[in-house]
């Protein structure tokens, strides 16, 4: 990190510094990145401070957490409050409105960094899954590390993901990629997602955070017009798809399959419940 | 040393390798993640490091109810 970088925005789970017009973003929510309530409030302040700065030319987002860039949606939380009001007697209207709120408004935060007028690319490492992926998927560009592992297990937990990825990962790479990956729930290593051109640039572990700098920095030496120009055209609307994603998955999520998984997945003391020897999960060190 | 033989000895070398272990520690019928003491994070690093140094694609759930180096090996020689 540059010494004329500023620390624009020191948030619980994610800090941001703006070096030149470089926004270097950091989320350091720890075990993994869980989007809840509060990532979802600071990536909404994320969005707001660039959103309001035209001194932003490009954006890269990266983690701190040794697990992975993000292990995608708090379900611990997500399970817990749907627990709480089914307790305060809450309607299963009043329940969804209170999901589809969380959805409109991670919808927004996915769809502003989506349709920014610079370059933005996620760095990232490790576990890329669900949320994270999206989060990743709605950046222009991914250099991942070798590390790095892509996947959507939502159909594991009886539901589809949410916050965007189907219509964006169907808009990267194709609908065969997208129909292995939602209805197998399997995850993808970096290589492969590299070969299938999901990942722009396959670096060696630990460097991936270096090599986005560097390509946003090359962004930074075009015209910021062209950019935008450029970015405009190569940005499809995917409003209709994306609307259609948050009504689907609505209806799934009452379903007392969702029910049964998210209490699963809650009681397992494991980070990631749902992958291999998922119960052998350990702490890890701060 | 058959060919068997050589995949479940790369596996070995590799897991000690990336979790700092001894080689010779290892054995096929362990229990790899009391073995590694590693987590189900560190599993997927270690399906990472198998799919690049044999060139092959392991789905996780291949693997969902592999315990043993012995297990894992096995699934290794099925994608070889």
């Amino acid at each position: 990190m540059s010494e004329t970088s500023t620390a624009i925005l020191e948030r619980e789970c994610l800090t941001a510094r703006l070096d030149g017009g470089l926004l270097d973003v950091e989320l350091h929510r720890e075990p993994a990145n869980e989007i809840g309530t509060k990532m979802l409030e600071d990536l909404e302040a994320l969005v707001r401070v660039f959103s309001e700065n035209d001194r932003v030319r490009a954006m890269v987002l990266r983690s701190r957490a040794r697990r992975g860039f993000s292990a995608g949606a708090d379900l611990r939380e997500l399970h817990r409050q749907n627990v709480a009001r089914k307790q305060s007697g809450a309607s299963d209207g009043a329940r969804l409105s209170e999901v589809r709120a969380f959805l409109d408004r991670i919808h927004r935060v996915m769809n502003a960094i989506d349709h920014t007028p610079f370059t933005t690319i996620a760095a990232v490492h490790g576990v890329v899954f669900g949320g994270g992926f999206e989060l990743a998927l709605a950046c222009d560009l991914i250099v991942a590390d070798k590390s790095a592992r892509f996947c959507f297990p939502e159909l594991r937990l009886g539901l589809i993901p949410g916050f965007g990825g189907i219509p964006r990962l169907r808009r990267d790479v194709g609908a065969a990629v997208t129909r292995d990956l939602i209805l197998t729930g399997r995850s993808l290593g970096a290589s492969r997602a590299h070969e299938i051109g999901l990942v722009s640039q396959l670096v060696g572990e630990g460097q991936s955070h270096a090599v986005a700098r560097r390509v946003a920095e090359q962004s930074l030496r075009f015209d910021a017009k062209t950019t935008r120009s450029a970015l405009g055209f190569l940005t499809p609307d995917l409003s209709a798809e994306l609307e259609r994603e948050k009504d689907l998955f609505c209806e799934l999520f009452l379903s007392p399959v969702v029910d049964d998984a998210l209490a699963r997945f809650d009681e397992d003391e494991g980070a990631m419940p749902y992958l291999p020897a998922g119960s052998k999960t350990k702490e890890v060190e701060a | 040393m058959t060919v068997d033989d050589q995949v479940l000895d790369s596996l070995l070398a590799l897991a000690a390798e990336r979790f700092r272990r001894d080689r010779a520690t290892l054995k096929g019928p362990d229990d790899l993640f009391d073995a590694l003491d590693i987590d189900s994070v560190d599993a997927m690093a270690l399906l990472t490091a198998l799919e690049e140094r044999f060139g092959v694609e392991i789905p996780d759930y291949e693997v969902q109810d592999v315990r043993t180096f012995d297990a894992l090996a096995a699934v290794v020689r099925r994608r070889l």
